[in-house]
C-alpha cells in the first residue's frame, strides 16, 4: 500500500496536511510535459508555500514546485524585468537594487515567488499609492489545461482571471513587470504611536496622503480605553543625500540577512493570551511617540519577519492562522467590533496588522478593494476559534467586504459569492479554459472554485 | 476538506443508523458537514437517521445500502460513496455486541459476531483506506471498545472481535503514515444506545453524546486514539497488568 512518491504538504500557517505527488520542473516545457501526464486529481503550481492555507496543495494530485524555474533578468534602461514564475521577490531585489531598481509591490516577506504573487494579486504598503502587483505585470506565459504554453498581456481576460486566480487558470512559467526606479537601499521612515483606533485609523489616513509606504501595527489583546491603539509606521525611499557620508559611495548596496532560525522546539505559553499582550504593551511602549525620518535598511522596512527562519514553527503541532480582512472605508466601524471581539476572546496573538488600501485591480477574484484591511495571526484552536472567526465573516461579508483566500484556511463555502460578487464571471471563464477541472487545489475543493 | 479548524466538510457511516454515529453525524453537521453518505441495513432507523441529519442542516444525505457481513460487495458500496466527491471523515461503526451465554451454545452466532466486528471491519476498511490515500487525505475513524483491551469472561467473544479491529485499525493507521491520510481509533466503555439497552451499566458509563463529542475533538486534533471518558486510559492501562486471577475476580 506503500507509495513512497507522495510528500506531505501544509501552507505556512501548517494546518489541514494532505499529501501530493511533488515535481520540480526545470523549464516551461518540463511543465508543459507534466501537465499533459496530470492524472485525475489534476495539477497545481506551488511557489515557496507562503500562504497561510490550503491554496498550494492538491491532495492526491500533482503539485509542481516552480522553483527551479528561478530566472531573473533586469533590463537597466526600462526596469522591465523578465522573471522565471518561481524566481522569488528577494531574487529580483538582489538583481535589480543594485542597477536602481525596485519591485513594484513587495508583501511582509520577500520568500515569495512571481507566479505565487501574482496568482493571489500581492499588495504592500504602497497599495494606496501604487495598487496590487498584477497592475506591474505587463505579460506572462501560461501554461493552460491543454498543454499548450500561451503569451498573453496584461489586458487579456484570461490574464486578469490569473491574477487572484489562486493558480486555478494553468501556470505562470514566466512574467515580466515594470520596477520602480530607487536611489538607495534605504528608507526614511516615520513612526507615531496612537493611544487608541480613532487616533490609529486618522493618523494612517494622514501618513497616506503623506508617504508612498503606510502600515499600522495595532494591539488586538487590550480592549476598554485602549482598544486599537497602535504605531504607523511610514516610509519614502531615501536619496543619497540623506545617507551619511560612509554609505553614500555604495547607497545601492543590497545585502539582506539571511535570518537566524526559530528554536524548534517551543516553549508551551511563549504565544499565548497573557505573553502576548505583555510583549504588545512592551512593543507599544518601546516604540517612540512621535520620530521622524529616520533610516533604516529596505529589509529592517519591509521585511522585520524574514530576520527569523521558521517563525511559523513557534505555534507549534496545531499551527495557526491568519484572518486578513478589507471592509469599505465607509463600515470602519466593522474593524472596532471584530478588535472588541478579538480581544474579549483572547484569540489573537501579537501579530496584527492595519493598513488603508487603494483602488480595485481588475481581476475577478482579486482581494484589494479601497477601504481598511486587518491581519490578525491566531493559534490554530479548534471549535471557539472556528465560531468567532465564522461571526466575522458574517459581519465582513454584510459590509459589502471579504476575506483573503491567499490567507483563508477556514471559511464557510456560502460566503465565497458574497464576498467576491465577480466569482460567477471568473468561474464561467475558467470552466472554458479548463472544462475538465484539471487545475484544482485543496482550497478550490474546499470552497467550490 | 478538513479545514485548519479541524471541520470536515464530508462523512461516510459504515452502520448508519448507530446511535454514536448519529449523535457525531449530528454534531459535524452543526459544524461545516453538508455532504452525508449514510451506509447500513435498509431499514426505518436508517431513514431516520437520514432525515434527522437533512434536518440538522446538511444538504446531501444519501442512503446506501451496505452490509457488513457481504464482503464482496464492499468494493462498490465504497465506490458509490465515493462518487459524489471526496469524503473528509469516514465513521467505522457498525457492531453486534451479541449474548454471549447463547454464543456459547451456538457457536455459530460467535461466527457471525466475527463476521461483522472483525471480517467485515478488515475488508471494508482495507477498501477505505485505499480511497484515502489515493484522494491523499481523510480520517477513518474506528469505533473499538474498551472490551478490546482485555477480555473478560463475561463478552469475551465480542472483546475479541474488538481486539482484533483494534490491533486491524493500528496496523491500517501505521500503513496510511506519510498519505495525508490517518486513521482515528475510539475506544469508548459503557454508552447508554440501543446496542447495550437493558444491560447491567458499569462504572463510568457514558453517552454517545460525549463520545460525539471526544471523535470531533479527536479529528481536530489529530490523535491517533481516543478513550471515553478519557481518564479510562489509565483505568486499562492498570487492568491490563493485573494478574490473570486477580483480573478474573475484578471483571466479572
Ligand atoms: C510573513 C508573510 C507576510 C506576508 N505579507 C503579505 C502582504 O503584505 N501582502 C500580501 O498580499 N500577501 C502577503 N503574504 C502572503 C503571500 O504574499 C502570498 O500568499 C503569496 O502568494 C505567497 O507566494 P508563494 O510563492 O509562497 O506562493 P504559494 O503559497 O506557494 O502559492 C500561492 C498560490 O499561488 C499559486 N501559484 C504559485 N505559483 C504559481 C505559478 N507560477 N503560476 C500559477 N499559480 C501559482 C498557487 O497555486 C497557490 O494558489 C505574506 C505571507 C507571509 C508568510
Ligand atoms: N454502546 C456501547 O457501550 C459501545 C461501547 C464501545 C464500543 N461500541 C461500538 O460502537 C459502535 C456503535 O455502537 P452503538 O452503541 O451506536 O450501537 P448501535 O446503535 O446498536 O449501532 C450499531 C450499528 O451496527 C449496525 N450493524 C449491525 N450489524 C450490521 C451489519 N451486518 N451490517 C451493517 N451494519 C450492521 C446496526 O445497524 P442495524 O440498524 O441494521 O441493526 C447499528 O446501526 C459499535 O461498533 C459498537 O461495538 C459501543
Amino acid at each position: 500500500m506503500s507509495d513512497p512518491a507522495r510528500t506531505v504538504l501544509t501552507g505556512w500557517g501548517r494546518t489541514a496536511p494532505t499529501s501530493a505527488t511533488v515535481l520540480r520542473p526545470r523549464d516551461g516545457d518540463q511543465v508543459a510535459d507534466m501537465v499533459r501526464r496530470a492524472g485525475p486529481r489534476g495539477v497545481l503550481a506551488r511557489g515557496l508555500g507562503r500562504s497561510y492555507g490550503d491554496a498550494a496543495q492538491d491532495a492526491g494530485g500533482t503539485v509542481l514546485d516552480l522553483t527551479a524555474l528561478d530566472t531573473v533578468g533586469v533590463d537597466a534602461e526600462t526596469g522591465l524585468a523578465a522573471c522565471g514564475g518561481g524566481a522569488s521577490l528577494g531574487q529580483v531585489m538582489q538583481a535589480a537594487i543594485p542597477l536602481g531598481w525596485f519591485p513594484p509591490v513587495l508583501p511582509g516577506t520577500r520568500h515569495v515567488t512571481v507566479g505565487g504573487a501574482l496568482a493571489t494579486d500581492v499588495h504592500g504598503k504602497n497599495h494606496h499609492r501604487s495598487g496590487s502587483f498584477a497592475s506591474h505585470v505587463r505579460s506572462m506565459t501560461l501554461v493552460g489545461a491543454d498543454g499548450e504554453a500561451r503569451r498573453l498581456e496584461s489586458a487579456d481576460p484570461l490574464s486578469q482571471a490569473t491574477a487572484g486566480g489562486m493558480g486555478l487558470t494553468g501556470i505562470v512559467t514566466d512574467l515580466v513587470m515594470s520596477l520602480r526606479p530607487v536611489e538607495s537601499s534605504f528608507m526614511q521612515v516615520d513612526t507615531t504611536r496612537a493611544p487608541d483606533l480613532d487616533a490609529l485609523m486618522a493618523q494612517l489616513e494622514a501618513a497616506d496622503a503623506a508617504h508612498p509606504y503606510t502600515v499600522a501595527w495595532v494591539d488586538c489583546l487590550t480592549g476598554g480605553r485602549r482598544l486599537g491603539r497602535g504605531i504607523v509606521y511610514a516610509g519614502d525611499h531615501a536619496a543619497p543625500a540623506d545617507l551619511p557620508e560612509p554609505e553614500r559611495a555604495a547607497a545601492l548596496r543590497f545585502e539582506p540577512p539571511t535570518g537566524l532560525p526559530a528554536p524548534t522546539w517551543t516553549p508551551a505559553g511563549l504565544l499565548n493570551p497573557h505573553t502576548a499582550a505583555a510583549f504588545n504593551e512592551a512593543w507599544f511602549r518601546k516604540a517612540p511617540r512621535d520620530r521622524r525620518q529616520q533610516l533604516q535598511t529596505i529589509s529592517t522596512f519591509f521585511h522585520p519577519l524574514d530576520g527569523v527562519r521558521g517563525w511559523n514553527r513557534l505555534y507549534g503541532h496545531a499551527g495557526f492562522v491568519q484572518y486578513q480582512l478589507v471592509v469599505p472605508f465607509a463600515e470602519g466601524g466593522v474593524v472596532r467590533k471584530v478588535i472588541e471581539r478579538l480581544s474579549s476572546a483572547r484569540a489573537a496573538t501579537v501579530l496584527a496588522v492595519l493598513k488603508r488600501l487603494g483602488a480595485s485591480s481588475p481581476g475577478p477574484l482579486s482581494f484589494p478593494m479601497p477601504g481598511w484591511t486587518l491581519t490578525v495571526d491566531m493559534p490554530a484552536r479548534g471549535r471557539d476559534l472556528a465560531r468567532l472567526l465564522d461571526g466575522l465573516d458574517q459581519l465582513v461579508a454584510d459590509a459589502g467586504g471579504r476575506v483573503y483566500l491567499a490567507k483563508d484556511a477556514r471559511l464557510r463555502p456560502e460566503l465565497v459569492a458574497e464576498m467576491y460578487p465577480r466569482v460567477g464571471e471568473w468561474l464561467e471563464l475558467r470552466s472554458r479554459v479548463d472544462p475538465h477541472g484539471c487545475f484544482v487545489s485543496d482550497l478550490a475543493r474546499r470552497l467550490g472554485l | 476538506m478538513i479545514d485548519a479548524l479541524g471541520n470536515p466538510q464530508s462523512l461516510l457511516v459504515l452502520g448508519g443508523s448507530s446511535d454514536i454515529a448519529t449523535a457525531t453525524a449530528r454534531r459535524l453537521v452543526q459544524a461545516r458537514t453538508r455532504r452525508v453518505v449514510l451506509a447500513g441495513r435498509p431499514s426505518t432507523r436508517l431513514d431516520a437517521a437520514a432525515q434527522l441529519l437533512r434536518g440538522a442542516g446538511a444538504d446531501l444525505v444519501e442512503v446506501v445500502p451496505f452490509d457488513a457481513e457481504v464482503t464482496d460487495t464492499h468494493g462498490a458500496v465504497v465506490d458509490q460513496a465515493f462518487a459524489g466527491g471526496d469524503i473528509d471523515v469516514v465513521l467505522l461503526a457498525f457492531g453486534v455486541l451479541g449474548e454471549q451465554a447463547a454464543q456459547e451454545r451456538d457457536p455459530s452466532l460467535a461466527v457471525r459476531t466475527a463476521m461483522v466486528n472483525y471480517v467485515g471491519a478488515v475488508s471494508v476498511g482495507l477498501h477505505v483506506g485505499a480511497r484515502l490515500r489515493s484522494q491523499g487525505h481523510g480520517v477513518l475513524v474506528v469505533l473499538s471498545s474498551v472490551a478490546g483491551e482485555r477480555a473478560r469472561r463475561t463478552n469475551f467473544v465480542y472483546g475479541s472481535t474488538k481486539a482484533g479491529l483494534d490491533a486491524f485499525s493500528q496496523g491500517l493507521g501505521d500503513a496510511l503514515q506519510g498519505s495525508g491520510a490517518r486513521v482515528l481509533v475510539v475506544r469508548p466503555g459503557f454508552v447508554r444506545t440501543k446496542m447495550t439497552a437493558g444491560r447491567k451499566e458499569a462504572p463510568m458509563t457514558t453517552t454517545a453524546e460525549a463520545v460525539a463529542v471526544a471523535i470531533t475533538e479527536g479529528i481536530r486534533s489529530g490523535r491517533h486514539t481516543v478513550w471515553v471518558p478519557a481518564r479510562l486510559q489509565q483505568v486499562m492501562a492498570l487492568m491490563r497488568h493485573l494478574p490473570r486471577g486477580l483480573f478474573r475476580r475484578l471483571a466479572r
